[in-house]
């Protein structure tokens, strides 16, 4: 299936919960693969969209290749699903933006297995948070470290158990 | 006297009265010949320069040839060699097993990373910058990670500060003075 009837598809489901579909230009195939996104407007929606995504017959994304998490530096984090079907070798990429002072998605961990640590990273390095996550704890860091490192505004504490931190 | 002239033990002073002070010498340096040639290594690694410290104790490199034995417990260790980067989740459990080992105890700090925080000493939040931050450390081996020769160095090095250690010292747990 090619990305306009996969979006054509989700849009007759869902409507206004999708975004823009962000077309990339590049001239590198991979970069464009990479690079072309559908923007989620509705963060909430991500579990009903995620359990369509999965158990459409003819969209059948059984496989989340990874979850990301970004700081995009003006107040707002976003979540970015790679999803590939094994059965019809289709990939999407989906982007939810939130706003960073409460960060919050639903988890697809019930439904893609695969999501459970991610998303304990993207806790641990983003501080963004999976509701309904059946393990939600830092998966790196220890779980008293103070922050979430990855965010723009993290600053580095300057004692941890008494140890000096920076150099 | 054949075992003792093998220790170079200073040259004994001619009065008779001198003798309790000779058998004192002679012990702590029949001690430091015995502790500098069987340093039980604590079984502990923790990064990348951990595959170079398996290899030096592998067949190629030998590390047992010096006495070095890998033990499973910090209470029959004599050295610890803190082979890779120091995390802040990991400096807290280094302190503890370096405080389990029984006295007298050594610290290698083996590779750029332990010794100062190497490649993360700017952006490393997670990195403690020189595990000498939490416990002493007697040798530090640069490199990154240090070759298995590198390492048998620093251990030389030790032995060597086993061997010349001062007992009159002020510090040292057994003086009377």
């Amino acid at each position: 299936m090619s990305h306009s009837e996969i979006i054509e598809k989700l849009r007759t489901a869902f409507g206004d919960k999708l975004g823009a579909w962000r077309e990339s230009n590049s001239e590198n195939a991979y970069q464009r693969r990479m690079g072309s996104y559908l923007e989620i407007a509705e963060p909430s929606a991500i579990r009903d969209l995620a359990f369509f995504l999965r158990d459409e017959p003819t969209l059948a994304f059984d496989s989340l290749l990874l979850i990301s998490s970004l700081d995009n530096g003006d107040g707002s984090l976003s979540v970015i699903y790679h999803l590939e079907s094994t059965k019809h070798a289709h990939q999407l990429i989906l982007k939810a933006t939130l706003p960073a002072e409460v960060p919050s998605v639903p988890s697809v961990t019930s439904i893609w297995l695969h999501a459970n640590w991610q998303e304990r990273e993207a806790w641990d390095m983003m501080g963004i948070r999976f509701e309904g996550h059946p393990d939600h704890r830092r998966i790196l860091l220890d779980d008293d470290y103070p922050g979430h490192p990855l965010r723009k505004d993290f600053k580095e504490p300057d004692f941890y158990h008494g140890m000096k931190v920076p150099y | 006297m054949g075992f003792l002239d093998h220790l170079e033990l200073p040259v004994l002073p001619s009065d008779k009265t001198g003798e309790g002070n000779i058998i004192v010498t002679s012990l702590d340096t029949l001690f430091d010949w015995s502790r500098l040639s069987s340093l039980w290594q604590m079984s502990f690694g923790l990064a990348c320069c951990a595959i170079e410290m398996m290899s030096t104790s592998a067949s190629h490199y030998d590390i047992m040839r010096f006495g070095v034995i890998p033990r499973p417990s910090p209470r029959q260790s004599d050295v610890i060699i803190i082979s890779g980067t120091v995390t802040l989740k990991m400096a807290t459990r280094i302190k503890m097993l370096y405080e389990q080992m029984a006295d007298p105890k050594y610290v290698i700090s083996m590779g750029n990373c332990s010794n100062c925080g190497g490649p993360y000493w700017e952006y490393g939040y997670h990195v403690l910058k020189g595990v000498d931050r939490v416990i002493p450390v007697d040798v530090y081996v640069p490199g990154c990670p240090p070759r298995p020769e590198a390492l048998l160095e620093g251990l030389m090095k030790l032995q060597e500060k086993i061997r010349s250690q001062n007992h009159d010292d002020a510090d040292d747990a057994d003086s009377q003075d």
